[in-house]
């Protein structure tokens, strides 16, 4: 079992979080892993990459190699679009549809969107609208979570025990309201899969 | 005994906490601070007593983490690399004092200044004080070697660093920990001149250091973090140190590299595991972080030997950080091409915040300067560098903690008036305070704009060691009362600042203006943390 994933975003979208998610339900799972993350100057309102590396086997470099990451989950689509080089020929690019425009020269979102369906294996999903329709707004990552999560090979009990861990402190409601997400993320994926 | 998930600056953390540290010191610099931050975390740490709270800068941590090795205790200081600029001089003179309590100084190096100004290689430093150094190539090994780092700094009798670069202290994996150690007992050096660096005492200091040297060499060759990987295919040997033997093994399936492999972690080089490599393959390949340390070792001089390839020759960029395709490259492995991303992909740089106070400074600041122009506007490290790029263009320099002062004074100096220094508390704090006084000591006619949000904000958001106390130091370090404002940016005092601003540039002699208002993540942070103390 290997999972290479790309989680591509903008500073402060909550893409360390994602990361968080998946490495702790895959290690649950028994698996080792690897996460590299971005701090510092990026953080700020820029480009922001995890890479995060699932294995039964050990891992030996911090970094995913070009052309092999089986998944690029975005949290915003340009962010997706933008690590393409690090995608296998077979590897699936999931995203979020909701542009996060802070600079002046973004390209058109039809453009942009119809670039995404063009590719060979892609899904868009509208986390933004998704979370609002649960009423947990600020979970648009974790809906975009639960929209990877038929790729992971990882148990959903496992991803809901991660969110549980990740969230406690900040109580039940927090909890459940994420797992909610994770579910609906799921389900929109659900008839694509 | 367990393992924990752990980024690479907490496992050195850890490593430290079982280390049996009493003491970490340090400034917040990427990739270094959550080295500090952990250990501010921790239950054992709180148990323990263990000193962890943050320096004024480099130069102070170190100093302070001598002095609890001179007190006999284990100490750590951490720091960003050039955060040991900073602290250089005590560095350099800690290897000549030597120690008493286990002293380890962690450097994490940023190549490809994803957060730096420059991309200097630690490693000179460790060469240049001629101290052991360590270069761990993953997590584990970063938790192990500071463990190690503490026992060979006690048996030296010397300090001892260890580097590591961006990727490792931010990525995390699972790392088994080892028993921990009890702090030292206090006590003071056997040889009560051992600290006295003056000249007839330091020349025989050195002289010991300069006896040791064969000891570090041969605790490099036996060390179990240097290894000579057999391979049976000799028309090339690979020497790998740090996280480039990650890379070198990623491209090989079951990280079975055909050649043979020196794998480098701790320093100076082992020459007889780098001879034997030599000796038995027809070519080199270096593959390093950073400079090209190893490179131009085994090059020496005039390279009138075999073939050795790396950074310098061009088989690998000459600047810039690794990865595992420039290391296939390097090996003459194909490796697979990914998907083209389409042209319209903009850049995305980092910014300020949304209500951030910055911008209201900066807006202020660009409508009062309008008749004189921005290139006057000289300023420093923090968030608010990121006024140098549009929509801002304010200020015109950033190139070390402190600089903004000194560097407007020295413009000053050259028959510029106005000139303008744009500066942060903490940086002021870290290394403003003393150009100040040389601004008051000259009268140079300069405006000195210090943007107090009470934190370390590019970093996270740490406390100031200056917290409402910025006027009280310029007024202590001789500026004219009166000629220290304050005002609270925000928009809608926006003319008031513009006045403000107008009235300090005409000013000849020192002025400073205190902008006041909290960095808006650090606000939003403390409310969230009410709210959750208010719920649990």
């Amino acid at each position: 079992m290997k999972k290479d994933i790309v989680i591509a975003g903008v500073g402060g979208q909550g893409i360390l979080t994602v990361a968080a998610a998946i490495g702790l339900a895959a290690m649950e799972e028994g698996y080792s892993i690897k996460q590299s993350e971005v701090h510092g100057m990026s953080q700020r309102g820029g480009a922001v990459i995890s890479h995060l590396r699932i294995s039964d086997k050990e891992i030996y470099s911090d970094l995913i190699p070009e052309g092999t990451a089986d998944l690029i989950l975005g949290v915003e689509p340009m962010e997706a679009v933008r690590y393409l080089s690090f995608l296998k020929s077979d590897g699936w690019l999931i995203t979020n549809s909701k542009p996060f425009i802070n600079i002046p020269d973004y390209p058109e979102h039809e453009k942009l969107l119809s670039f995404i369906n063009f590719l060979p294996h892609s899904i868009i999903v509208d986390a933004e609208d998704i979370a609002k329709k649960i009423k947990a707004p600020k979970s648009s990552n974790i809906v975009m979570v639960g929209a990877a999560s038929p790729f992971l090979d990882i148990k959903k009990e496992n991803l809901e025990k991660a969110i549980e861990l990740l969230f406690k402190s900040k109580g039940e409601n927090i909890v459940k309201s994420n797992i909610e997400a994770l579910n609906a993320g799921l389900e929109a994926v659900s008839h694509k899969v | 005994m367990k393992k924990l998930l752990l980024l690479g600056d907490e496992t050195i953390a850890q490593g430290a906490i079982d280390g049996g540290i009493s003491g970490i010191y340090a400034y917040p610099g990427t990739p270094s601070t959550e080295i500090m931050e952990y250990v501010q975390r921790s239950k054992t740490a709180k148990e323990e007593n263990i000193h962890r709270t943050w320096s004024t800068n480099e130069k102070t941590a170190m100093e302070a983490a001598l002095g609890m090795s001179y007190a006999g205790k284990r100490a750590v200081v951490c720091m960003k690399h050039v955060g040991l600029n900073v602290a250089a001089d005590p560095f350099m003179n800690s290897a000549i004092t030597g120690v008493n309590g286990g002293l380890v100084i962690v450097v994490a190096d940023d190549p490809s200044m994803h957060s730096s100004q420059n991309e200097q290689d630690s490693r000179y430093y460790g060469k240049f004080a001629q101290i052991p150094f360590f270069e761990p190539s993953n997590q584990q090994e970063a938790y192990d070697i500071t463990r190690e780092a503490f026992r060979l700094s006690e048996k030296f009798n010397v300090p001892v660093l260890i580097r590591i670069t961006t990727r490792l202290a931010h990525s995390r994996y699972a790392v088994q920990l080892s028993e921990r150690e009890a702090q030292n007992e206090t006590s003071f050096p056997q040889n009560p001149k051992q600290f006295i660096l003056l000249p007839s005492i330091a020349r025989n200091r050195y002289k010991s250091l300069l006896n040791h040297q064969n000891d570090f060499l041969q605790a490099a060759e036996n060390s179990k973090y240097n290894k000579y990987i057999e391979g049976e295919d000799k028309s090339l040997g690979i020497v790998a140190s740090g996280i480039a033997f990650n890379y070198l093994l990623e491209n090989y399936p079951g990280g079975k590299c055909p050649h043979p492999v020196v794998k480098i972690s701790q320093y100076p080089l082992p020459k007889n595991l780098l001879k034997k490599l030599y000796d038995e393959t027809e070519e080199l390949l270096v593959l390093e972080e950073g400079y090209p340390f190893i490179e131009e070792q085994i090059n020496g001089l005039f390279n009138y030997g075999k073939p050795v390839h790396g950074r310098l020759d061009g088989h690998l960029p000459r600047d810039g950080e690794l990865n595992p395709n420039l290391v296939a490259k390097a090996l003459k492995i194909n490796y697979r091409q990914g998907f083209d991303s389409p042209d319209f992909i903009a850049n995305r740089p980092p910014e300020l915040c949304p209500g951030c106070g910055h911008i209201d400074v900066y807006n202020a600041l660009n409508e009062a300067i309008k008749d004189y122009g921005n290139e006057r506007v000289l300023s420093d490290i923090g968030c608010y560098t990121l006024g140098a790029l549009p929509p801002f263009n304010s200020i015109s320099s950033c190139v070390d903690m402190g600089a903004s002062i000194t560097m407007a004074k020295g413009v000053a100096d050259a028959g510029i008036f106005p000139a303008v220094a744009v500066i942060g508390d903490s940086t002021f704090m870290h290394s403003g305070i003393t150009g100040l006084i040389d601004a008051v000591n000259d009268n140079s006619p300069i405006t000195i704009i210090i943007l107090d949000n009470s934190a370390v904000a590019m970093t996270g958001g740490q406390p100031t060691s200056g917290e409402g106390r910025i006027a009280e130091i310029c007024k202590a370090a001789g500026v004219n009362p009166e000629h220290i404002r304050k005002f609270v940016p925000l928009r809608k005092n926006h003319n008031q600042m513009v006045e403000v601003l107008r009235e300090e540039l005409n000013y000849k002699d020192v002025s400073v203006v205190i902008a006041e208002r909290e960095c808006v993540r650090v606000l939003q942070r403390n409310k969230k943390l009410k709210k959750q103390i208010v719920k649990n």
